[in-house]
């Protein structure tokens, strides 16, 4: 069964139960994006049109439509970590990743997103890449971060 | 200064083990909650004066009797986790530290409004939260606290983890519901309300984490002995979060009257690296941002404290930096259903952008003031309504330093 099937089945077969599949399934791709494909299956199962499943999937900022890197790294640009420097932390995130906001890089691994709070503003300046969130951050933290993520691959 | 009841148990136990909840008081307010009737759950609420902790302090007892009022007997449950307000994160707090009195306050509802489903929201950011409050479910389930026949008390009652996926907007109400329904989150016009036509149409009580969390020590202690704690409008404690430049960053839990003054000074250990203050936000983005001779205030629910966030900013801080970044935060998260919203948020960062190149005139203010009067009394759901909050308070409070801007551009363009 494919990866998709599978996370159908995880819960009942009721369209409130749309957000989640969507969730799951960004999850468990090595790419967190729905595809043009993915969205007719969805929309197949659940008796729904396509269209509200692709609207769905755009009105949520956690949702792609748009292939992404592997990693997607969200800085924050609210003020609680604006207060505390997150412009030179977007900064540092630019360098390190080479690529600008809404880019994603060359060898496919980062896509870099700005982010609304994260509600970890008592750890700010905070960066989340994929479901982990990253706090207290400098310029040489960050740095190290993504050469991490780099020598994972 | 501190009054921890909510937080009493924090760092104390295990947020994973329900065993170290039991042992330290947990589920005892359920198992007395079993044996009286919804009435009289009502009536201590209600003595309680227990009001919302999301940021409308609607208060929760009305929202329990709606709901057995209502003649519809399926009723749902919902606790709202969405916690998306820039500069709030106490109700992280709550799930990761001590999930499971929210849970508990969402059985002692469920018992008294007669309500078989419950949901809990959580933002799709809180990963961490998520897994916790899914494992204390878990627990829950396997000691008889959900499910059937709950305490042998004849009531069935089971709870569901929605996540969010990065919408600030669902943490409002209707919004919330439409997301659990599996469709974007856009609010709804009111009346009807939840309590009458929430989750699929279903007579729903839906509160914040914070508030659920207070209902099992309401029982505990009883509505009397609640209500002696903190102010005549505002009854029991609070939980702050207080962020920005402030040396002490986190969560603290207060009776309500402390002022915001004494809570930056002495649990936030004043502004950071021993700079001035310029500013105080309170309640998060939304909130009013005032100047320092005007923090001496309580808090309260007269006083905006919203949810409970306090920011604060010190000298080196621009206020038309922070008011527009807070403006395209909310053209950003508006919706987009109701044209004052959509259309005056991007009206406000298109001016406050102008106000910060040095090239907005003083009709462009003019403009502004216009628009936030507009957007406060017609915008459909709150987000709209209190996006211009900051602004009408900052003109107030800093209204030179705004025009000063303004005034340097005309001497530039007279040149
Ligand atoms: C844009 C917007 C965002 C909101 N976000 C939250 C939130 O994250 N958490 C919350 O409890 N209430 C939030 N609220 C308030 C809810 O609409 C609602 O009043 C509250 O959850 C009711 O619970 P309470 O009575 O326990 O406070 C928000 C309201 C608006 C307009
Ligand atoms: S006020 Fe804004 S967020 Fe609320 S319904 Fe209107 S457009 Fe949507």
């Amino acid at each position: 069964m494919s990866v998709l099937q599978n996370i159908l089945k995880q819960n009942p077969k009721s369209e409130d139960y749309l957000i989640e599949t969507l969730l799951s399934l960004q999850d468990a791709k090595d790419e967190p994006c729905i595809s043009e494909e993915e969205i007719a299956d969805i929309a197949e199962y659940y008796g729904i049109s396509p269209t509200r499943v692709s609207s769905v999937a755009s009105f949520y900022t956690l949702l792609s439509l748009r292939p992404r890197g592997k990693h997607v790294v969200q800085v924050c640009r609210d003020v609680p970590c604006y207060l505390n420097g997150s412009e030179n932390i977007l900064e540092a995130v630019k360098e390190a990743l080479g690529c600008d906001i809404g880019e994603t890089t060359a060898d496919g691994l980062f896509t870099l997103e700005e982010t609304s709070c994260l509600g970890n503003c008592d750890g700010s300046p905070s960066v989340r890449i994929g479901k982990k969130t990253y706090e207290n951050l400098d310029s040489q933290k960050v740095k190290e971060i993504i050469s991490g993520y780099r020598e994972a691959k | 200064m501190e009054k921890r009841i909510l937080t009493a148990r924090f760092g104390k136990i295990d947020p994973l083990s329900i065993d170290d909840y039991i042992k330290n008081g947990g589920y005892e307010a359920l198992e007395a909650a079993v044996k009286m009737e919804s009435d009289t759950i009502i009536d201590e609420i209600e003595t309680a004066k227990l009001r919302g902790r999301g940021g409308a302090a609607f208060p929760t007892f009305i929202k329990l009797k709606a709901l057995v009022g209502e003649k519809e007997k399926t009723r749902y449950i919902v606790c709202n986790a969405d916690e998306g307000e820039p500069g709030n994160f106490k109700d992280r707090h709550l799930m990761e530290n001590d999930p499971h009195q929210m849970i508990e306050g969402m059985i002692i509802s469920a018992y008294t409004t007669k309500a078989k489903k419950g949901y809990i929201y959580i933002r799709g950011e809180y990963d961490h939260s998520i897994a916790v409050v899914r494992e204390a479910l878990a627990q829950a389930r396997e000691k008889g606290y959900l499910g059937k026949n709950i305490l042998g008390a004849g009531f069935d009652f089971d709870i569901e983890i929605r996540s969010g996926a990065g919408a600030y907007v669902c943490g409002e109400e209707f919004a919330l519901i439409e997301s659990i329904e599996g469709k974007s989150g856009r609010s709804r016009p009111k009346p009807p309300f939840p309590t009458t036509a929430g989750v699929f149409m279903k007579p729903t009580m839906l509160n914040n984490v914070e508030t659920f969390a207070n209902i099992p020590h309401i029982l505990e202690m009883g509505g009397k002995a609640y209500a002696k704690i903190g102010t005549e409008s505002s009854k029991g404690t609070k939980l702050i979060s207080l962020s920005g430049n402030i040396a002490n960053r986190g969560v603290f839990e207060v009776p309500f009257g402390v002022s915001v003054k004494d809570a930056i000074a002495k649990l936030g250990r004043g502004v950071a690296d021993g700079r001035k203050l310029k500013m105080v936000q309170l309640s998060g983005a939304s909130g009013p941002i005032l100047p320092p001779e005007k923090i001496d205030v309580p808090i309260d629910f007269d006083h905006d404290i919203g949810a409970g966030a306090i920011i604060v900013m010190d000298e080196r801080t621009d206020v038309v930096d922070i008011l527009l970044r807070h403006a395209e935060f909310f053209e950003h998260e508006s919706c987009g259903k109701c044209t004052p919203c959509r259309e005056g948020n991007l009206h406000l960062v298109r001016l406050l952008r102008k106000v910060q190149a040095g090239s907005a005139t003083a009709d462009d203010l003019r403009v502004m003031e216009n628009l936030a009067d507009v957007m406060i009394n017609v915008s459909l759901c709150g987000l709209g309504q209190s996006a211009p909050i900051p602004l009408a308070t900052a003109l107030d409070g800093f209204g030179d330093q705004i025009r000063d801007r303004l005034a340097q551009t005309e001497t530039k363009e007279n040149a």
